[in-house]
């Protein structure tokens, strides 16, 4: 207010979400321009030299997520992205990280809310899980950006933040100030050469076999101690909000900006007397299941919102207190560019959707 | 009264752990302890920081008593740069194949080398897909059999090998491309200086450096081992001619 | 006379012969018998001029050179 530099700054998406990044101590960042994630590289780009870090705009998708590899295993906290399309190219590195027990921060500034099942999924090869965050605007972006950094250190995993055009590019006042999530363990592990020669030199491998001098578990006891690992994520990660949830007999379920819409209409809905509430999964994996148990407990209908041909929907049944009420009310909506939302994403369709499907 | 011998060569550099198990008459192993042995030689051990791909020498990676990231085929250069780049105080390597490094990585190492990053690729090549049973490559040589090439290599139907070296050497960024060959003794005693002058090249900060070393495999070659070396001058040098290759990439 | 001598880790051979090719002055041999691998290994006869050679380019590291300052 008076005379302090402000931690608060008036900042686009992906703007902010550089800043919380800088300020979690991020100092590598390699990706390769996509629309509407392009605006995340070139504030990287600015912004990374001016505090002694690296920021490559690099020839492709693999080699933007192998060069962040490389910062990781050398012990910097890194990140990467692309949109959708682009993190396509990234999945076999993806659970190459998850193997490797490698921390990265990915970035799907995605142009709709298609790519859930690529995010929760997982289009790489093994037995692995991505930790993935979906914010509902530019706040809770930065909130997560910061989150992610500390959860991928803490849980030597990939992790992934799922942003969208919205987020993007929506200019709002926000804090980037450093948040402070804990202690963690000094990453030992990292490569620097110091070990060599000495009969324990450091290897990062996905098989895990060690040196003839020192084995390791090799691939069958790394692997299910990965999978193991995923399990306990599971268990102690999920996150969830709801909105207006007390006496709801309809329960909307909605993720990211889907979410902050279905908010809005929810609370012009309740203006009118209906009893409906919102359940948002603030992580898509761990899905929280069973916060979406408890919320729809006493709900005569589930309604599943997203902007796809039902992805999430997926969980929902899965988890949902009775499976028999969950009805779908999302859909394809692509602007005619094809680079972001449709004309669903907006109050007036989906209280109509809400209210057609609650007559 | 009988004079002790003075050591000249030690059979192995401490620096390599154990038994390595490739075929006999390999060619990679020599490639292996001749890097080592100069790793040794400039002091720089406890500051190196190999980046493995896969074929048969992604075992090394367990006898190899330096720091190594064994990553994705082709993607070396890639985690070579991230390393690099955020430890510039470390000296990068990076141990790839033909099939890595030619077939699936070929716009990695082409990238790295424009960048100029201060890395040095090593390519062990023997035109042949070894480590999957032996299948054509993008450096397999016209005329070469392999198991997806069984009457040779035809340019009809198969092309043409790809030079990386001469390619990387047309880039600005590149400091030292060079070809050696361990089918001799003293094609070993020349690509070891090769490698050291690589070496050398990176501790100055002069840019990218790529070691090309031809090594024998007379499993993938059908070949008996003790063929090995006389196969390769005949049938891969022709090819990929030895020598240090002069940079056209620069004014 | 040897002007040099070498050391031959006879387990570890895998009986190539790239030794045999190597060596200038053709002092090495292959075994009638076979290492407990089942290849049969070099043999040194007189004449080594300890020029290191085979240790250049011996795949399995079987061979350590040494050389007698006076032969």
């Amino acid at each position: 207010m008076n005379g302090t530099v402000p931690a608060r700054q008036l900042l686009d998406g992906c703007a902010a979400i550089t800043e919380s990044a800088i300020a979690a101590g991020c100092r590598f960042f390699a990706g390769y321009p996509m629309s509407p994630f392009t605006g995340l590289l070139e504030n990287m780009s600015r912004r990374l030299p001016q505090v002694g870090g690296h920021c490559l705009n690099a020839e492709s998708e693999i080699e933007a997520v192998n060069m962040a590899l490389g910062a990781a295993a050398a012990g910097v906290r890194a990140a990467t992205g692309s949109c959708g399309q682009g993190l396509a190219l990234m999945q076999e590195t993806i659970a190459e990280l998850a193997l490797n027990e490698l921390p990265l921060v990915i970035v799907n500034m995605a142009r709709n809310q298609q790519d859930y099942f690529q995010a929760t999924r997982g289009g790489g090869w093994g037995d692995y899980r991505t930790i993935t965050l979906a914010p509902k605007d530019v706040p809770e972006a930065v909130e997560h950006a910061q989150l992610l950094f500390h959860l991928a250190d803490r849980y030597r995993a990939p992790v992934l933040l799922y942003g969208d055009p919205l987020i993007a590019q929506t200019h709002v006042s926000v804090d980037v100030a450093a948040r402070d999530f804990g202690q963690l363990p000094a990453k030992d592990w990292a490569l620097d050469g110091t070990s060599g020669g000495t009969g324990h030199s450091r290897q990062i491998w996905t098989w895990a076999m060690g040196k003839v001098s020192a084995p390791g578990p090799g691939p069958d006891r790394h692997w299910r101690a990965v999978a193991a690992k995923f399990e306990q994520i599971a268990r102690d990660e999920a996150r969830s909000e709801t909105h207006q949830i007390d006496g709801a007999e309809t329960v909307v379920v909605a993720f990211g900006s889907a979410g902050l819409f279905v908010e809005h209409v929810v609370d012009e809905l309740r203006a009118d007397g209906h009893r409906v509430g919102l359940f948002r999964p603030v992580t898509l994996w761990p899905f929280p299941g069973a916060d979406l148990a408890v919320a729809t407990r006493n709900a005569s209908r589930v309604l599943v919102f997203e902007l796809n041909a039902g992805q999430m929907l997926d969980d929902v049944r899965q988890f949902a207190h009775d499976r028999g009420v969950v009805r779908f009310i999302g859909g394809v909506s692509i602007h005619a560019s094809g680079l972001s939302f449709g004309p669903l994403l907006d109050a007036a369709p989906i209280r109509s959707r809400i209210l057609e499907a609650t007559a | 009264m009988t004079e002790a011998p003075r050591l000249v060569a030690r059979d192995r550099p401490e620096l390599i752990l154990g038994d390595h198990g490739l075929c006999p008459g390999c060619g990679e192993p020599v490639a292996l302890r001749i890097l080592l042995e100069v790793l040794e030689e400039l002091d720089i051990v406890r500051r190196s920081i190999g980046v493995v791909g896969h074929g048969c020498y992604g075992s090394f990676v367990q006898i190899m008593d330096v720091e190594v990231l064994q990553c994705l085929h082709g993607r070396a250069p890639s985690c070579a740069t991230g390393i690099k780049r955020v430890r510039p105080g470390t000296v990068v390597f990076t141990m790839q194949g033909d099939g890595d490094m030619v077939n699936e990585g070929l716009q990695e190492v082409l990238h790295t080398a424009a960048r100029g990053e201060n890395v040095t690729c090593i390519l062990l090549n023997n035109g042949v897909f070894g480590d999957t049973g032996g299948h054509q490559t993008a450096t397999t040589v016209v005329g070469q059999r392999t198991k997806t090439s069984l009457d040779g290599r035809n340019p009809e139907t198969h092309g043409y090998p790809i030079p990386v070296a001469d390619l990387a050497a047309s880039l600005a960024g590149v400091c030292y491309v060079a070809r050696g060959a361990v089918s001799t003794a003293g094609g070993v005693a020349r690509t070891k200086r090769m490698l050291r002058c690589a070496f050398e090249h990176q501790l100055a900060g002069h840019g990218f450096g790529l070691v090309e070393i031809l090594t024998m495999c007379p499993t993938g070659w059908f070949v008996p081992a003790g063929s090995g070396p006389d196969y390769l001058t005949s049938s891969l040098e022709a090819a990929y001619p030895l020598g240090e290759l002069p940079l056209r990439g620069h004014a | 006379m040897s002007r040099g001598i070498v050391t031959i880790d006879t387990e570890r051979c895998k009986g190539c012969d790239l030794c045999i090719q190597a060596c200038p002055p053709k002092v090495l041999e292959m075994s009638a018998e076979v290492n407990e691998m089942g290849y049969r290994f070099p043999i040194l006869h007189d004449g080594c001029t300890g020029c290191t050679a085979c240790q250049l380019v011996c795949p399995d590291y079987v061979f350590a050179v040494y050389r007698f300052d006076s032969p």
